[in-house]
């Protein structure tokens, strides 16, 4: 059975620069001007699984993102990837959402890109979270949208089984493992469904120089908030967002970093000192 | 009408999660900054729980919602998240707090959805603001920035707060009172995300040895401990000081240890007596897990290392010249005293 995959990717600023956010003290912003963007390293793990879906059960794979139009850089490395079709949505109306906006415009993205395609989406895959906010949240409240059954923290999908005809798993059913703490829990989940993945699921694959040339002919498409015409401006945007920031602060965590000096010895006997005073009971 | 402030209870193999004390204890402080007529209540759902219910009352819950079923036995998003979807549609509560654990973070913001409300996520701190709204303290760009969320409209205002970071406190013995969930209005059985799916199992090897946030000195390796060997070195170190071991991403992509100990942003926060760093080099993800940490010592051969900054004391060396010396000097056996 051929599956329609959609993979929802977002550009993040690289995790690398985090020390050069500042914040406009004034103005009560961030400031990350110079940072570059990245393909949100969990991301390409959706990506992959999706990929791999395609190769052994045949099928599309297509990427969403909703961001400002740079965004189009990284959905092109996914199509380098291998993802077959791109879509970004990009406006005003869709910028300064929180986690219940963003997958409310992700959810009429989706359902556009099936009404175009005319197929239905068997899987949703998300990264399961980003690495500037780390909400952690957009995949389950896409799958809320959707209405569709949605798992988080995803680590293990085995190979699709297939039920017996009109018994109670008819379709396709997937065994997949979530990460809880200290183990993990087994599900059996049949599609249509909404997975938010975790970095343990596989190994994303490189592009290849083929891929490259390849996604130069592959399209991306671009919607604005007319484009999503079935979208509510009461769920869109900032405006859209139950949640709004309020201050926000630097976190200051220096410390006064002294130097311990000397022998290697006489450095170790420093350290247990220090552990002495401070409460630890070494070798007593 | 009162201000209703709610708990979510996490059950996990038939025992309530600590972080669930500690989110009522911090309900108890937020409904006395709203006024006399606030009050906190818990939700509790599962299967043959109805005896822990009274342990939530001694943590501040005035009435605690359940529901109790054999079809909830396990966690499931499709069952939990209809269940207390539903709760609160009939209860309108003003504020919901859940833990920030797996579950927890799978289920409160489907929980927000369903209920088209805002929710801040893996809150650090929450409190009351001028206007009687909730305030939830955000970290972000890896614990970088701190973000204030409010939820100004509408109903509940949510928050997810990680396990460990509020206090909790002494519980006092108080009647419980339980309001019963008619699991039966809810049709489960005829939706058809919850016949998509169906939680199987729970497997779990809880770690041997003491857990991270109860211990008084935390021994951390980073990439610079180099190696599975000397990795053993470190954790005999912890061992050997009665306390425990904890890593930095890179340790666990190399596989020197479980993710388990893991401390930042994606893994713990800890605040032991003193942290004692090896081969750390100071990621943002990782110093906003261990920023609280009383006194913090670290080894790294790189004087620029960025963890040095966060230190009260250094040490420019390669961590694998301390190590083994330092391990000499604290084991129990007293091999250093005899040497001397």
């Amino acid at each position: 059975m051929p599956y329609n995959v959609a993979v929802c990717i977002k550009p993040v600023p690289d995790p690398k620069y985090y020390d050069k956010v500042t914040i406009d003290p004034v103005k009560k912003t961030i400031t990350r001007t110079g940072i570059p963007i990245l393909f949100n390293p969990v991301d390409k793990n959706a990506l992959e699984a999706a990929l791999r879906l395609r190769e052994r059960y045949s099928g599309t794979v297509a990427v969403i993102s909703m961001a400002p139009p740079e965004g189009a850089e990284i959905l092109r490395e996914a199509l380098a990837m291998g993802a077959d079709s791109a879509y970004l949505l990009s406006d005003r109306a869709f910028a300064g959402a929180d986690t219940l906006a963003t997958s409310y415009t992700l959810f009429h993205g989706l359902k556009k890109i099936e009404k175009e395609k005319n197929y239905l989406f068997d899987f949703v895959l998300c990264g399961c979270e980003s690495a500037d906010g780390a909400t952690a949240q957009v995949s389950s409240q896409l799958g809320e949208w959707l209405r569709m059954p949605h798992l988080w923290n995803v680590f293990l999908m085995d190979a699709a089984e297939t039920g017996k005809a009109g018994g109670e798993h008819e379709g396709n059913v997937f065994s997949v493992k979530t990460k809880i703490e200290n183990g993990y829990m087994e599900w059996r989940i049949k599609s249509p469904a909404v997975m938010g993945v975790s970095r343990e699921l596989n190994k994303p694959r490189f592009t290849s120089a083929m891929g490259i040339v390849k996604a130069r002919n592959k399209p991306i498409t671009l919607w604005n908030r007319a484009d999503l015409s079935e979208a509510d401006d009461e769920f869109l945007g900032l405006k859209g967002s139950p949640t709004q920031p309020g201050e926000i602060f630097a976190v200051d965590l220096k410390r006064s970093g002294k130097f311990l000096t000397g022998t290697h010895e006489e450095i170790v006997k420093q350290i247990v000192a220090i552990m002495k005073t401070n409460g630890i009971l070494v070798g007593d | 009408m009162g201000v209703k402030i709610w708990v979510h209870a996490e059950v996990f193999e038939g025992e309530i999660a600590d972080v669930a004390f500690e989110l009522l204890s911090k309900a108890s402080v937020l409904a006395k900054s709203i006024g006399e007529d606030a009050k906190v209540e818990a939700t509790l759902v599962g299967c043959g729980i109805e005896s822990k219910a009274a342990l939530l009352a001694e943590y501040g819950a005035v009435t605690v919602h359940m529901a109790d079923d054999s079809s909830l036995r396990l966690y499931s998003p499709a069952t939990y998240v209809h269940v207390l979807a539903g709760m609160a549609d009939a209860h309108k509560p003003d504020i919901y707090l859940f833990g920030a654990t797996a579950v927890g973070t799978s289920l409160a913001p489907a929980v927000a959805a369903r209920l088209k409300t805002g929710i801040a996520a893996h809150c650090v701190d929450i409190h009351i603001g001028g206007e009687k709204e909730l305030v939830a303290l955000v970290p972000s760009f890896g614990g970088k920035v701190i973000g204030e969320i409010l939820c100004p409209v509408r109903r509940p205002q949510m928050a997810s707060v990680k396990p460990g970071v509020l206090v909790k406190k002494s519980p006092a013995p108080v009647p419980v009172n339980i309001e019963k969930q008619e699991l039966s209005s809810l049709k489960l059985n005829e939706r058809p995300d919850v016949s998509q799916l169906e939680p199987v199992k729970t497997e779990r090897h809880p770690p041997e040895g003491l857990p991270l946030k109860e211990a008084d000195v935390v021994v951390c390796g980073g990439f610079g401990i180099g190696g599975s060997k000397n990795w053993q070195l470190l954790e005999e170190l912890a061992q050997s000081l009665g306390g425990a071991a904890a890593c930095t991403r890179p340790a666990v992509d190399e596989k020197w240890c479980e993710e388990h100990i893991m401390v930042g942003t994606s893994g713990q926060s800890i605040s032991p007596k003193v942290y004692l760093g090896f081969g750390v080099s100071g990621a943002t993800h990782h110093v906003c897990g261990m920023s609280k940490s009383g006194v913090v010592i670290n080894v790294n051969q790189d004087a620029e290392a960025p963890i040095f900054d966060v230190s009260d004391f250094c040490v420019k060396a390669d961590a694998n010249s301390i190590l083994p010396l330092l391990l000499d000097a604290v084991r129990p056996d007293g091999k250093a005293d005899r040497r001397e």
